[in-house]
């Protein structure tokens, strides 16, 4: 029996009338899961953030997982969702890049390109009821031109100055759009998204204090190692929260 | 197979995978369990896929049994394709496509540990879903809850064989003292440049932990012996 896999529906594939009373192709549920995925444009580029947290159900499981990948010369791809999932992403990405560069006729695939490719396997997926269970976020510059994008486990698609997925969408966003503007230099830039992932290791279950940051510019892609950061605790309302009104919390 | 979403479906098992300075050590508990049933209480649970890589199962039998059976026969053929041993990566990697291809059908947890010539010692996990991930260490199955935090304090880079096996067979111990999932004997197996080695520690070899005691062959011997210990609160 071979190890087929096909582009679209990856199940191992026997003779077709054993076929139907075997696969079960209906909605699964994710078991490896990353939290969210932050993204903003900044002068020179485009930043993406996460965390590294592989979370199995409530428990943090997995604390070192790559969760920002490079896409070719000028993409980032940050993913939230199932990682078994994510994995097989960067194998159908890969595999595009490696045709794209392999033609050598000095064009290249943009971030525009991988986003609308990304955006047909998920929305085709979903159509058969069998999911890439994900939030992506794709970040890039491709002659100038700034480009964030994300797509997710629907198909829905869309383009903003700043984005993020799952919880960041709640916790991250507001205090983007509040406080983005064009022009912030990188390290105004760093500083404003790591105000956001401080906020969502507070309040964010499935976060841990290790945090990944990755840049894009024309120039080039850097991923830069994970860092923790410093939490604050000082308020004096949280030294005696009890005082005068025992049994709360 | 209709789960809640925040539940992960745990796995009757202890399963562990350490790297040290010269290759890997695997463990594993011995409970199968059919329900409340111990149908056999002295499993092998680290199978082998090749000379120089086995594999911890945890999940369904059945399942993990089948993979096994599996990526053995591929890894066969790749060896005589390739004229040498097949790498941990592969074998890892065959685990990963089988268990990724099939999640909807599956239940398979497991951990691939061996030695190849080129990164040494590996160890990569494979859990549900079909996530493949390196590691300096692994657990996994139902017993795995309790040693998180063992393993937190306890794991150390570049420990010496000795040590890593020690703490392997600790660990086991510890989860099987609390885990209704895993319990018999522990079997471990070292696999490095020297070859493979398969270790058994039986029930009284292990150490007692928290409120257990000291096995006797029988209530008669203690009073015989001198005045028995009144039974405390």
């Amino acid at each position: 029996m071979e190890l087929q896999r096909s582009m679209v529906d990856g199940s191992v594939s026997m003779k077709d009338s054993a076929k139907s009373e075997i696969s079960s192709e209906r909605t699964l549920y994710p078991y490896v899961t990353g939290t969210s995925i932050i993204g903003i444009k900044y002068k020179d580029g485009v930043i993406l953030a996460s965390d590294t947290a592989g979370s199995y159900g409530s428990t943090l499981r997995y604390k070192s997982v790559e969760r920002i990948k490079q896409v070719g010369d000028h993409t980032l791809i940050g993913a939230s969702g199932e990682i078994s999932d994510f994995q097989e992403i960067m194998r159908y990405l890969d595999e595009l890049i490696l045709y794209d560069k392999m033609w050598d006729d000095g064009n290249s695939l943009g971030p525009k390109e991988v986003h609308n490719y990304l955006n047909r396997i998920m929305y085709n997926r979903r159509n058969k009821f069998n999911p890439l269970w994900n939030s992506l976020v794709l970040g890039g510059v491709k002659k100038g031109q700034k480009y964030l994008g994300t797509v997710n486990m629907i198909g829905t698609h869309y383009e903003d100055d700043h984005l993020a997925t799952g919880f960041g969408n709640h916790l991250a966003r507001p205090i983007l759009r509040s406080e983005w503007r064009e022009d912030l230099t990188f390290e105004e830039a760093v500083k404003l998204i790591e105000k956001c992932l401080l906020v969502l290791l507070y309040r964010d279950r499935s976060s841990i204090n290790k945090f990944q940051i990755a840049r894009i510019t024309d120039e080039g892609t850097t991923i830069y190692p994970p860092y923790a950061l410093k939490t604050f605790w000082g308020f004096s309302h949280f030294q005696n929260p009890s005082k005068g009104a025992a049994g709360t919390w | 197979m209709d789960l809640d979403l925040s539940a992960p479906h745990s796995m009757g098992t202890t399963i562990i995978g350490v790297t040290y300075n010269g290759g890997v050590v695997l463990g594993a508990d011995s409970r199968t369990s059919t329900g409340m049933y111990v149908a056999n209480r002295a499993s092998d649970k680290i199978t082998e896929l090749t000379d120089n890589v086995y594999v911890c199962r945890s999940g369904s039998a059945a399942d993990t049994q089948v993979i096994s059976d599996y990526v053995r026969y591929f890894l066969h053929q790749h060896t005589i394709q390739l004229g040498q041993p097949a790498t941990v990566k592969v074998a890892a990697n065959l685990v990963r496509l089988l268990s990724y291809q099939n999640k909807n059908m599956l239940q398979a947890g497991v951990i691939v540990g061996g030695w190849d010539k080129y990164e040494g010692g590996q160890i990569y996990s494979v859990p549900l879903g079909g996530t493949i991930l390196r590691q300096p260490f692994s657990i996994g199955g139902s017993g795995s809850s309790y040693l998180y935090g063992f393993f937190d304090q306890a794991w150390k880079e570049d420990m010496t064989r000795e040590e890593a096996e020690q703490l392997v067979v600790k660990a086991a111990s510890l989860a099987m003292a609390r885990d209704g999932a895993s319990g018999g004997v522990v079997r471990t197996v070292t696999i490095n440049a020297e070859g493979v080695t398969r270790k058994f520690y039986g029930g009284d070899t292990l150490p007692l932990w928290h409120d257990e005691l000291e096995p006797t062959n029988s209530l008669l011997d203690l009073l015989s012996s001198s005045v028995p210990e009144p039974m405390s609160t």
